[in-house]
């Protein structure tokens, strides 16, 4: 037994050890590296210079505005997208036929097989001066402005995170079992009480998984702002570009990069919290 | 709401030429029957005859193509499940797994409008648990109670809103042997003392046929025979109805004479073969293929060298095996004539004659009066 138990240990270890590895390389230690530099002091040519000193977290109300930008526009898009993606989920998993249904699956994907850089730059065409703002022109409407807004943004949002939301959900949905919903129906519900009542509580799941991984995900984004917005609009993201790659205030980035992450830790464990609250027993995983 | 009082003679539920079709299959063909009030009603036959069908066209889950079914008098076709006066017991129960016992039994009665309050529904709740003997486990999580537990909350939730007609769909398929039979009996009693219709589907004969008031077995989406337990036990009216009711030794032969009072018919193996047709089935024509259905219980087994009367006729062969079921024994003969026979024998005539062993040397009669000559369809 004994002998086997340390095979087990060994073969466990060294089954994680590239994650454990990785893990320590690619996050634990940069983690380290960028607390250390918000301590640190701007060196005069740019870059880090040692110290230790608190005035780069004093400065970080003059960034004020990328953070309620990121605090706002994120649980905006999350929640549009998670609107969006809904219907489609459930026309997917419930309605379609059988036959198409890899077809739109696969045609929910497609748009991911082009960069999202290109693609986010296809709109600033869309939304530009001589897109849909010449299309409306031509009804009557002027003077309507859609680049550059939070609006754009958002949109940009929709789009380019609707896969990440549709396909949890989706999944929940089609493992839903059918003759839960035949039965509430037989017992008197009607379709819409139906979805409120069984179809709605039972895609929580996928909901939050979907919600989850956008939102994390959006918190980071800094592609879709600087296209979209136009420097109007800009996330702790852009913020970061500038810092790091223009202005080369390590500490000061380093500063809002550990904010960031505190910020980030706070919300998905009250959210987690939230999902979580009243659920034992099984069936409750995330997926 | 439903009328407890109740006409025996008053049609619950019917159907009037009712064919369902599925792209190209047809699953429902031409169906017409009517199930009395309060009748325990059973659709039996084996899977794809269209019997989960025809339940589900009542339920409002499945609209007929062709044909109308009536509720009450009132014809149903195009309304919705959820306006239906009927409520079903799901094969796999399908319970919801996000609410407890209570929650789920409650369920019909927080769909109605308006609303009953809610002390109304905990104390109707209340009560439908105890009908079921499940008082006290309101609170529990469904994926926490057994099979015969879960089966009565489905039980509960469906009697729970009144229905005219409670619809079982394999209600019984996923439970063991010993727990089926006691729910068999649970069923039957639950369903006089609520007094509505029940409207069974099995592909389980011996099911079908303890619990039932009528049976309808069915065949590729028509009806093959309907009639009592014991008409379709005693007077099937083909082989089909003959093979799925019971248990029944068959042999094939080729008409010779088909008089009212007896058919005689030469088998396979050249003998001449006598019987009586059902009354109620087709007349048989001289020169059809037909055969001889001998229900075990009928024939007697003797001794090889036992001379047996003249009216009857006799097979030779040798035993091949014994099952002892207590109050019968249940012989398989290897005959010269028709290959095995299965022959029950009570256990008054095993100890007044002699039993049987495996190798023993028997000859098997029966009379002609109690055997049935029937068609293929």
């Amino acid at each position: 037994m004994r002998e086997d138990g340390k095979t087990n240990f060994w073969l466990t270890a060294a089954l994680l050890a590239p994650t454990s590895m990785w893990f320590l390389f690619m996050l634990i230690l940069p983690l380290i590296v960028i607390l250390v530099f918000s301590f640190g002091e701007r060196a005069a040519v740019g870059g880090y210079a040692a110290g230790f000193t608190l005035e780069q977290y004093a400065n970080l109300p003059s960034r004020l505005k990328a953070f309620q930008n990121t605090m706002v526009i994120a649980p905006v898009g999350t929640l549009l997208s998670l609107l969006v993606a809904y219907p489609l989920a459930y026309y997917l998993a419930l309605r379609v036929n059988r036959r198409y249904k890899l077809i739109l699956l696969v045609l929910v994907i497609v748009p991911f097989w082009t960069s999202l850089l290109v693609r986010t730059y296809a709109w600033i065409f869309i939304l530009g001066g001589r897109g849909i703002p010449t299309l409306l022109e031509f009804i009557g409407i002027e003077g309507v402005r859609l680049i550059n807004t939070p609006g754009a943004v958002l949109v940009g949002i929709v789009y380019g995170y609707l896969p990440l939301m549709v396909f949890p959900i989706f999944v929940s949905l089609e493992k839903l079992d059918k003759t839960l919903l035949e039965a509430s129906s037989d017992l008197g519900g009607s379709p819409l009480k139906t979805f409120m009542q069984i179809t709605l509580p039972l895609s929580t799941p996928g909901i939050a998984t979907g919600c989850m991984l956008v939102f994390i995900l959006l918190m980071g984004e800094f592609l879709i702002p600087a296209f979209l917005g136009g420097g109007k609009v800009f996330f702790i993201g852009n913020a970061l570009v500038d810092l790091f790659l223009q202005s080369r205030n390590w500490p000061f980035g380093a500063a809002v990069s550990v904010t960031l992450v505190v910020i980030m830790l706070i919300t998905v464990t009250l959210y987690m919290r939230l999902i979580m609250r009243g659920k034992t027993g099984r069936d409750e995983s995330l997926m | 709401m439903p009328d407890h009082s109740s006409n025996s003679n008053e049609v619950d539920i019917e159907f009037r030429n009712a064919t369902k079709r599925f792209e190209n299959v047809v699953a429902v063909d031409d169906v017409s029957l009517s199930v009395e009030r309060g009748a325990f009603f059973s659709f039996l036959g084996p899977s794809g005859c269209g019997k989960t069908t025809s339940l589900r066209l009542i339920a409002g889950f499945d609209q007929p193509s062709e044909g109308d079914v009536f509720i009450s008098g009132a014809s149903v076709v195009g309304i919705p499940p959820h306006k239906r006066p009927v409520n079903m017991v799901f094969q796999q129960y399908a319970l919801f797994p996000h609410m407890d016992v209570a929650e789920n039994i409650g369920y019909g009665l927080r769909q109605r409008s308006p609303k009953p309050d809610r002390q109304d529904i905990t104390r109707r709740v209340d009560e439908t648990l105890e009908m079921v003997r499940l008082s006290g486990y309101g609170k529990r999580r469904v994926w926490e109670l057994s099979g015969g537990q879960q089966q009565r909350v489905a039980l509960a939730r469906a009697l729970i809103n009144h229905p005219t007609c409670l619809l079982l769909d394999e209600p019984l398929a996923a439970l063991d042997r010993k727990l089926r039979r006691e729910m068999q009996i649970e069923l039957q009693t639950l369903q006089r003392d609520v007094g509505i219709t029940f409207i069974l589907v099995t592909h389980d004969q011996e099911e079908a046929l303890s619990m039932s008031d009528r049976i309808c077995i069915m065949r590729e989406g028509r009806i093959v025979q309907s009639g009592s337990p014991r008409e379709l036990y005693d007077e099937p009216l083909n082989r089909y109805v003959a093979d799925f009711v019971g248990k029944t030794n068959f042999f094939d032969g080729e008409i010779i004479e088909a008089r009212d009072s007896a058919i005689t018919l030469k088998s396979e193996s050249g003998q001449v073969l006598v019987g009586v047709q059902p009354k109620k089935a087709a007349p048989l024509v001289n020169g059809s293929r037909a055969c001889v259905a001998v229900r075990p219980e009928m024939i007697s087994i003797n001794a090889a060298d036992k001379n047996v009367g003249d009216d009857s006729i006799a097979l030779h062969g040798e035993v091949m095996n014994r099952i002892f079921l207590g109050e019968h024994s249940e012989y398989l003969v290897a005959t010269v004539e028709y290959g095995e026979v299965m022959v029950l024998s009570p256990k008054s005539v095993e100890n007044s004659n002699r039993s049987f062993a495996p190798g023993d040397r028997v000859s098997l009669s029966w009379r002609p009066e109690s055997v049935l000559v029937l068609g293929d369809t």
